[in-house]
């Protein structure tokens, strides 16, 4: 047996955005044993929720990640929602879905954009960053916000979106859209891309389920499982497939996002044609008095949230179950064997959100 | 299409067999939640087929052991250490036991007090 060492990653590396530390053990250069560390930016979100209004509670639901904000809003008021028997109107529920999936947008580019860097293919980076501050220019346009914009009651929404803003929406998209395809064609096409990609971190179908994989990183595997299907907001109105690839490896994963933005790009057309006119909220009375697991799929995977209610304004328990959270033993156990150059790529593939993490 | 979303109280006899029947039936783990009651646990075991999901409740007094799912399920390594470092449930025989140093935070069992 090769001599065994332990190089400590993290939690402050120049691939990582947010901090999280692995305990790497190496025989020679190749990766055996990944010991995770988080929590050193751990702010206890959750537990606010038992000395915060649960109205008020939708803005620290939003604060637990800047990427993931609109999804956690949506998610926290739709588990609340459904406590009280409150329906929130249909064009509530299609702007959520418009502003779901421009977040969808802004979480794939962004972490197109992560990879680029990893990589060292700087151009692909700001090409892919670039390409985002569009989207974020229309969140700014609709919400005045850029990246966190507390639009989400309970109930509905706090903003609507005149026909200017939509106009504006699909034009933006239409721009997107075309940009987009020499910037995929970099990151599929391009020779150190795949050599770079293909055949790094293979997991197996059979393999993710166990590992408890979930969003693109259990896509890419070939299982077509999307909490969208569910129905919940405008999906149950709106045609669309889950996005695949069979490889499982990290392409695979660059792959199902990148086709997932063209996908958000046809949900959000389909949205705008369909919108109907109304309100976009409905008046709640009273406190919320029971518990309910909602699923939602967020970029980055499916998310759970669990709120337990017992009456009164302060709620007894919210507790948010990542995407990421789920996806750190798929990770772990896809660095066993690895190259330790190849770990910095490994973990990104997984897009991790240490933020959403340390709730 | 309404799928399946339920919570099921259970006991600490059934707690295990049923785990192994869900594992055996095909249903992914998708998360496990503790939640503080006077001097008690609830604990949350979510499971997923398809887009059916199901939950097992399971009520433990707060120095009662509960048994680890990661024979059954490995991926619950990283739910369970989360419960017994935030909250304090002491999870027994559990696969990659991080022993209190998963979450790098300041206090023990931060979630352990109400309020």
């Amino acid at each position: 047996m090769a001599k065994r060492s332990i190089v400590p990653f993290g939690p402050q590396h120049p691939v990582l955005p947010e901090p999280v530390h692995l305990d790497l053990v190496l025989e020679d250069e190749t990766v055996v044993e990944a010991v995770p560390s988080i929590g050193f930016v751990h702010r206890g979100l959750e537990k606010l929720v038992e000395i915060k209004d649960f109205k008020e509670y939708v803005y620290i639901a939003e604060r637990v990640c800047g990427i993931c904000s609109f999804g956690h809003g949506m998610g926290y008021c739709q588990s609340v929602e459904h406590i009280m028997g409150v329906e929130p109107p249909r064009r509530a529920n299609y702007l959520r879905t418009i502003w779901m999936e421009m977040s969808r947008v802004h979480s794939h580019l962004l972490w197109l954009g992560l990879l680029a860097d990893a990589m060292g293919f700087e151009s692909l980076f700001m090409e892919s960053w670039r390409l985002r501050e569009k989207i974020l220019d229309m969140f700014d346009l609709t919400t005045g916000g850029r990246v966190i914009f507390s639009v989400n009651c309970i109930g509905g929404v706090l903003k609507d979106m005149d026909s200017g803003m939509l106009k504006a929406i699909s034009d933006t998209i239409d721009e997107m859209e075309k940009e987009l395809r020499p910037i995929a064609e970099a990151f599929l096409r391009d020779y150190t891309v795949g050599v770079r990609l293909r055949g790094l971190g293979v997991l197996k179908p059979e393999q993710a389920i166990l590992a408890g994989a979930v969003g693109p990183m259990l896509r890419s595997c070939g299982i077509a499982y999307d909490a969208r299907k569910l129905g919940y907001a405008a999906y149950n109105e709106l045609e669309f497939e889950p996005v695949t690839a069979s490889d499982g490896d990290s392409y695979a994963r660059c792959e199902v996002r990148i086709q997932e933005i063209y996908q958000s790009f046809a949900l959000i057309r389909q949205a705008i044609s369909k919108i109907p006119e109304g309100p976009i909220r409905v008046p709640v009375k009273g406190n919320p008095n029971g518990e309910y697991f909602m699923r939602i799929e967020q970029p980055r995977g499916e998310a759970i949230y669990y709120v337990k209610a017992n009456g009164t304004k302060f709620l007894d328990r919210f507790r948010l179950r990542t995407p990421t959270t789920s996806n750190i033993p798929p990770m772990l156990e896809l660095m066993k064997g690895c190259q330790l150059a190849d770990v910095p790529l490994l973990i990104l593939t997984i897009d991790p959100c240490i933020s959403c993490t340390e709730r | 299409m309404e799928y399946l979303n339920t919570i099921e109280p259970i006991t600490m006899e059934q707690f295990l067999p049923m785990v192994i029947q869900f594992k055996m039936d095909g249903w992914r783990l998708v998360q496990i939640c503790a939640c503080r009651l006077p001097e008690q646990y609830e604990l949350s075991y979510s499971f997923a087929k398809g887009f059916d999901m199901r939950t097992l409740r399971l009520t433990v007094g707060e120095d009662e052991p509960v048994s680890s799912i990661t024979q059954v399920y490995p991926c619950a390594f990283i739910q369970e250490n989360e419960v017994a470092e935030l909250f304090g449930v002491k999870i027994e025989s559990m696969e990659n036991d991080y022993h209190h140093k998963l979450y790098r935070i300041a206090r023990d069992t931060p979630f352990k007090e109400k309020g």
